[in-house]
């Protein structure tokens, strides 16, 4: 599957998503430049982590107006595949291509640590190698991953089953004390109705490698590139 | 040529002016002969930048003659902005470390962040992609009432470091973090940089061919840090407020854009010679580059962007506003470069060219501000050979104290895991991102952080060490450890040391004491580094770390880089994170303590720290015995035997095997024929390692071998920490140990 990699001026993710679909899973892949207006015809399209425009104002606000922006709501909003990893997370949620917002950090200190995820959709590509309950181990660096939305918003969420990630315990339980930036109901990560898009704070492309002592993430981004895409799309009807 | 002459409103340049810039009698004396006339204000500035001893070394110069600077993989040695050394497989490794203690003292958050900056910017301009940052950190008391500021200076300096190298991008691996009252008055900030890249990319700071354009790049110029690099500066407090110095700001942003347009620019085949500006500014920046190239430079002021227009070409010249560079490029070709750096947003002027007058010359609203001769600034700045002798109380500090044996080893244990210097540093670390970049093997926390070269077969591991206390005792033996510890610490993950760069933090060197301190620790670690045939690449000098006549302990901070040739042999026990970080991770193994215990306690963290006492002297390093400790490791790892390793430092046995299990919450149990004291020592060339039962016997024939001391002391397993020793016991719930070890920072940050 071509895929293209958004970089934006302060990514700095970019090269590592970079090597997992490149040199892991071996699909073309091409870095695109945020003052691009096209795609290149890219199926996937990845917006890395980083501190784009130095997140100076919100992060992933500024980039949400970069000039390729308005080609990915398109590819996003025709089902094409969006996947969004911390700052890229941010970034949709900027667009509006997911809901909510994010806040600091509940205790205001940037967070780098390996966190456990429950997986909660297997019916979306992205999650096509995990199953429903699976306990993830990812590690998370962000300042800004605190997810909230209004209680109304985040029940309709709930409803139309768009949580994908939640952090958890190594048991896969829910603790307060493993939702460490203080996250509305301990999202992780969130999809679209479609099933399409895709943001979540921790870093797959960190954790897809033997040598690196955790592949947990690698699953995430093989179904990312898996042909088909059968399932893309089931979830508004899942979701009813 | 016209003469440069003073512009309207600056001070009049005699003497006195002289002596506020931090220049002697004799060095404005030599000043002015070298000119053939008095300097102009401006020249009096950059003169003073020059001759500060952040720039030329003239106290340590002599000192630092001692260290061996070459081996068959150095390829620039100190003198670059970087050094740089080949580390195989067509890779070359450049890496340096600096420090920034004044500025993060005064600012703890913007001064570490500019530290962090600054370091990254000197080895990018190598052309080398930075992979990974160490930071050294020393504090004063942080527990208490009296430790209210040092508890915001920990916190600011931790902040800092985090935003900016989590910002660009860089992941801080590890690193080491101190508390004692002799950082009361002056806390060391030391940030360390490593980068890689293909060894036919390297570029130099160099200004070469006459007529060749010189870019400004980066941020514009303000009034912030003038005169960073000299300090102090009377003219400039009693001058007026405009002109006060103010500390850096650090814009992460910036130096990420700047560090990738700055590669894209390097690649395009037309840039000659990269210089960054750090210390000193455009001054050293200019003055150094021609110096390297042999030439001369001469520069139109109007053309530097600037903040504000009302700056003065003396505040150009010595401004230390931060993200900014220097290109040389060649002829007519300055325009690429314009365009890659506009695609990333910066701005680029061209301010002036290389010339072969030797000479620089600097122009502002059509008057020549200043014309002095490049070389004999930059090279034939004062050396000083200070007078140098043991303070009067050193002996009276050598002098061996009784050391009685804890009550209860398990108390004292407890005791040592509580204290911020022993606890878990975790507080700090995740505040860093550390597996940015995806090379992550081994990340903080470890003896050795590990990080593998893509595209390679190999790894390299990296460290940073030494213990002031040992320093503050006996020099030249805390030289010579700080070495050894670094070097051991590289030989527990199997790599070998390739080269060195140091931070040499030391109170005034116009005190004879500080001057022997100084002299002492460098020949100590020139020492080791023979032994361990260690070239020392890159380096820092910072002096002057003193408040009210209080010096820091002697803090030559090393770090060292070494490679790891093949993952592949080091990892057959197991995941390479676990077979090389130094926990115990499975039952059954078999636990062997390697090297001889002699009972040392001087400077110990259990006499510094339980006692309350810091005297005698330090433990004995034999140079001999950690080579051969060194080589045991290094085969044990390349044979695959190894299923972990951790070295004897601070606190001895009992406390490594405390860290060991602690790790992953997996116990052990084990037996010496030592007293309860023993346990606490710090003796040297000393470390566990774990093996499976069934590679034991290698082992032990490779250390007799080698005469290594070996020993099996016990298994790994069950959930306690069990060590039978001579007339007692030790025996704990790891658990337990882990929650004291756990809370002991987050609680003394409050």
């Amino acid at each position: 599957m071509k895929c293209g990699i958004v970089v934006f001026p302060g990514s700095n993710c970019d090269h590592d998503v970079y090597h997992v679909l490149s040199h892991v899973l071996e699909q073309e892949t091409a870095f695109l430049w945020h003052q691009e207006t096209s795609l290149e015809g890219c199926e996937l399209v990845v917006l890395p982590g980083g501190f784009s425009y130095g997140d100076y104002l919100r992060a992933g606000s500024m980039a949400a107006h970069s000039p390729i922006m308005a080609a990915v709501r398109r590819h996003a909003e025709a089902g094409g595949r969006v996947l969004g990893i911390c700052n890229g997370f941010q970034m949709l949620l900027e667009t509006g291509l997911l809901p909510g917002a994010m806040r600091r950090n509940r205790d205001l200190r940037f967070l780098s640590v390996d966190v456990h995820l429950r997986v909660e959709r297997d019916d979306l590509v992205y999650c096509s190698d995990y199953r429903r309950g699976d306990v993830l181990r990812m590690p998370i660096a962000h300042a800004e991953g605190n997810y909230v939305d209004t209680e109304e918003a985040l029940d309709e969420l709930e409803r139309r089953g768009q949580v994908v990630f939640r952090y958890v315990d190594a048991a896969g339980r829910l603790e307060p004390a493993a939702n460490l930036n203080g996250s509305e109901r301990a999202i992780a990560g969130i999809c679209n109705g479609g099933g399409n898009v895709l943001g979540l704070m921790p870093h797959p492309e960190r954790c897809a490698e033997e040598m690196l002592g955790n592949r947990d993430g690698l699953g995430l981004l093989a179904g990312a590139v898996a042909a088909g895409g059968g399932r893309v799309g089931s979830l508004a009807a899942a979701g009813g | 040529m016209t003469t440069p002459g003073s512009t309207a409103g600056e001070p009049v340049v005699d003497s006195v002016l002289a002596a506020d810039h931090g220049l002697t009698d004799e060095e404005f004396g030599g000043l002015c002969d070298l000119l053939g006339r008095s300097p102009t204000y401006t020249e009096l500035g950059i003169a003073s930048a020059l001759y500060s001893e952040h720039c030329s070394y003239k106290s340590s110069k002599i000192h630092l003659r001692r260290f061996p600077t070459r081996s068959r993989r150095v390829v620039h040695g100190p003198g670059e902005n970087a050094g740089v050394v080949h580390v195989g497989h067509g890779w070359v490794a450049a890496f340096k470390m600096e420090s920034h203690n004044h500025p993060s003292f005064i600012e703890p958050y913007q001064g570490a962040a500019t530290g962090v900056g600054g370091i990254l910017r000197d080895v990018f301009t190598m052309g080398a992609r930075p992979i990974a940052c160490l930071d050294s950190l020393r504090f004063g008391e942080i527990e208490g009432e009296r430790g209210a500021r040092m508890r915001h200076l920990v916190d600011g300096v931790v902040r800092g470091i985090g935003d900016y190298g989590n910002c660009v991008g860089i992941p801080t691996v590890g690193g080491e973090t101190g508390f004692h009252r002799s950082y009361n008055g002056n806390i060391l900030v030391n940030a360390f940089a490593l980068g890689v890249c293909r060894q036919d990319r390297i570029f130099t700071a160099t200004a070469s061919g006459s007529g060749n354009p010189i870019l400004y790049a980066g941020s514009r110029t303000g009034r912030d840090g003038i005169h960073g690099a000299t300090m102090a500066s009377e003219a400039f407090d009693s001058e007026s407020e405009a002109k006060r110095p103010t500390v850096q700001v650090g814009d992460p942003f910036t130096e990420k854009v700047l560090l990738e347009a700055s590669l894209e620019a390097m690649r395009s085949g037309v840039v000659l010679g990269v210089q960054d500006m750090g210390a000193a500014g455009l001054t050293s920046s200019c003055f150094e580059m021609a110096a390297r190239g042999g030439a001369g430079v001469e520069l139109d002021l109007d053309l530097v962007p600037l903040r504000e227009a009302s700056l003065t070409p003396y505040e150009i010249m010595l401004s230390e506003s931060q993200e900014r560079m220097v290109f040389v490029t060649q002829r007519g070709q300055e325009k690429a470069v314009v365009e890659i750096l506009s695609r990333w947003g910066l701005e680029a002027s061209r301010i002036g060219r290389v010339t072969d007058s030797g000479r620089a010359r600097l122009t502002f609203r059509g008057r020549t501000v200043a014309d002095m001769p490049v070389e004999p600034l930059v090279d034939g700045a004062p050396v000083y050979d200070r007078p140098a002798a043991p303070s009067a109380d050193l002996q009276e500090r050598q002098q061996a104290v009784a050391c009685d044996p804890p009550e209860d080893p398990l108390r004292a244990l407890k005791d040592l895991l509580g204290t911020p210097e022993l606890g878990d540093k975790t507080w700090i670390h995740r505040q860093y991102d550390s597996t940015v970049r995806s090379n992550t093997i081994v990340g903080p926390g470890s003896d050795a952080a590990v990080l593998r070269l893509k595209g390679t077969p190999s790894a390299l591991a990296l460290t940073s060490d030494v213990n002031p206390s040992y320093c503050w005792l006996e020099p030249r033996m805390g030289g010579r450890q700080a070495v050894a510890e670094a070097v051991r610490n590289l030989a527990t993950v199997g790599a070998e040391p390739v080269g060195m760069t140091n931070c040499l933090n030391f109170g005034s060197p116009e005190n004879p004491g500080i001057a022997w301190q100084l002299r002492e620790c460098i020949e100590g670690m020139a020492e080791a580094c023979r032994a361990f045939d260690v070239p020392v690449i890159s380096g820092n000098v910072s002096l002057y770390n003193e408040t009210e006549g209080e010096a820091v302990h002697p803090t030559p901070t090393v770090a060292i880089v070494g490679v790891i040739d093949r993952l592949e042999d080091v990892g057959t026990e197991g995941d390479l994170h676990l077979v090389l970080g130094c926990g115990f991770w499975r039952p059954g193994d078999r636990v062997v303590l390697l090297g001889f215990d002699s009972g040392e306690y001087g400077g110990s963290a259990y006499q510094r720290l339980l006692l309350g006492v810091e005297a005698g002297r330090p433990p004995e390093v034999d140079l001999e015995a950690e080579v051969a400790l060194h080589g045991l490791l290094r085969q044990s790892r390349r044979a695959g035997w190894l299923s972990g390793c951790h070295d004897l430092a601070d606190g001895g046995l009992l406390l490594a095997l405390a860290e060991c299990a602690m790790a992953r919450g997996i116990g052990v149990r084990a037996a010496v024929d030592c007293g309860p004291l023993s346990l606490f020592s710090e003796s040297q060339a000393r470390a566990i390692v774990t093996v499976p039962a069934n590679r034991t016997e290698d082992l032990l024939t490779a250390a007799e071998s080698r005469g290594v001391p070996v020993r099996e002391i016990g298994d790994v397993g069950g959930d306690r920490l069990v060590l039978d020793f001579d007339g007692g016991a030790v025996d704990s719930a790891v658990d337990d140990l882990r929650r004291v070890w756990r809370e002991a920072l987050p609680r003394a940050v409050g």
